[in-house]
């Protein structure tokens, strides 16, 4: 891979990654969006969170199985707790990965 | 102030998930320069982890490029669901908040700016302090790959604690609950169908559209 090619992928991963960004607020924020939109807009931090989480917990390999015995699931039931309890994003990052590290070790 | 008091969890989850990444990249043949490049320019961990793997076994850039676009398209969703809170503001200013728009600042934003004590400044601090640390510590990764063993003091797992407190913010009702449950079974199911990473698009679209009737239904708009 030549330099030439290394910039290649890096503009062209900065533009897709920033036209998705950028297109929503620069559009639809000057327009009132319909009710239903909103609301809907409204559960998709919490879906798109949890679509990201639980593939990573739960499946395995390539392709893809089902694995319900992975030290991440197993670090993951506490870690969550300790988030319901403490609502502090630092300390679960912290936890968490103790957590991890320790299970990984046994 | 503000900004950044926000802003330090996601900056202390985003050093251990930045020197993994540049320690990657290291390991694929780039120097800490272009990995600082990529930082700079892209911003977008999950695509830059895809990236430099798919680097490493020789991938030709339309198809790298042709993968990040489809792992970013969450950020659609993400931006249209922050443009409700930023009507006033000008454009310009939109699109330099735009680049920050991460898994991470969306989630904290978002929660700031639905209970109104947020404004657009304080976004872009945490955005660009985000930024910041994100890129000292990919090239940091970069220049300590050599020492850094595999595993260590469980790196792996800073992504996944991060993801599960930042999806606690977001439970403030039995709908949010529901609509997590239901997104978090469909992209698993569609994980296992699906090779790549469609399933986290197709697993929340579909989810926040089966609980947009669901709370229509029940009404359950106690928060609004």
């Amino acid at each position: 891979m030549t330099d030439y090619d290394y910039l290649m992928i890096i503009v062209g991963m900065g533009l897709v990654t920033y036209l998705p960004r950028w297109a929503p607020l620069f559009f639809l924020s000057r327009r009132s969006l319909p009710q239903w939109f909103v609301r809907w807009l409204d559960l998709i931090p919490a879906a798109i969170l949890s679509a990201l989480l639980m593939p990573v917990l739960v499946t395995n390999g390539e392709p893809r199985h089902l694995d319900f015995l992975k030290p991440e699931l197993l670090a993951a039931l506490p870690t969550l707790l300790f988030a319901l309890k403490t609502k502090s994003l630092g300390g679960t990052v912290i936890v968490g990965m103790l957590l991890f590290w320790l299970l990984s070790r046994f | 102030m503000p900004g950044l008091a926000a802003s330090w969890p996601i900056c202390l989850g985003y050093v251990p998930i930045g020197i993994a990444f540049g320690v990657l990249a290291g390991k694929a043949g780039l120097t800490p320069l272009e990995i600082g490049l990529m930082s700079v320019i892209v911003f977008a961990g999950s695509a830059q982890f895809i990236a430099v793997s798919m680097i490493a076994s020789g991938a030709g850039a339309p198809a790298i490029i042709a993968t990040a676009f489809i792992v970013n398209l969450r950020h659609l969703l993400m931006s249209s669901a922050l443009a409700v809170f930023l009507k006033p503001e000008t454009r310009r200013k939109l699109s330099l908040f735009a680049y920050g728009v991460t898994d991470e600042s969306f989630a904290i934003n978002y929660s700031r700016f639905k209970a109104g004590q947020w404004n657009l400044n304080q976004a872009l601090v945490l955005n660009h302090s985000a930024n910041l640390v994100w890129i000292f510590s990919t090239v940091a990764g970069g220049f300590s790959g050599a020492w850094i063993p595999d595993g260590a003091f469980g790196i792996d797992f800073a992504l996944i604690g991060m993801f599960i407190c930042l999806l606690v913010f977001q439970l403030r009702g039995g709908i949010y609950i529901i609509t997590a449950v239901i997104a978090g079974v469909l992209a698993v199911i569609f994980s296992l169908i699906i090779p790549g990473n469609l399933h986290v698009i197709i697993g929340s679209v579909l989810a926040a559209t089966i609980c947009v009737f669901i709370r229509t239904e029940s009404n359950e708009d106690a928060d609004d």
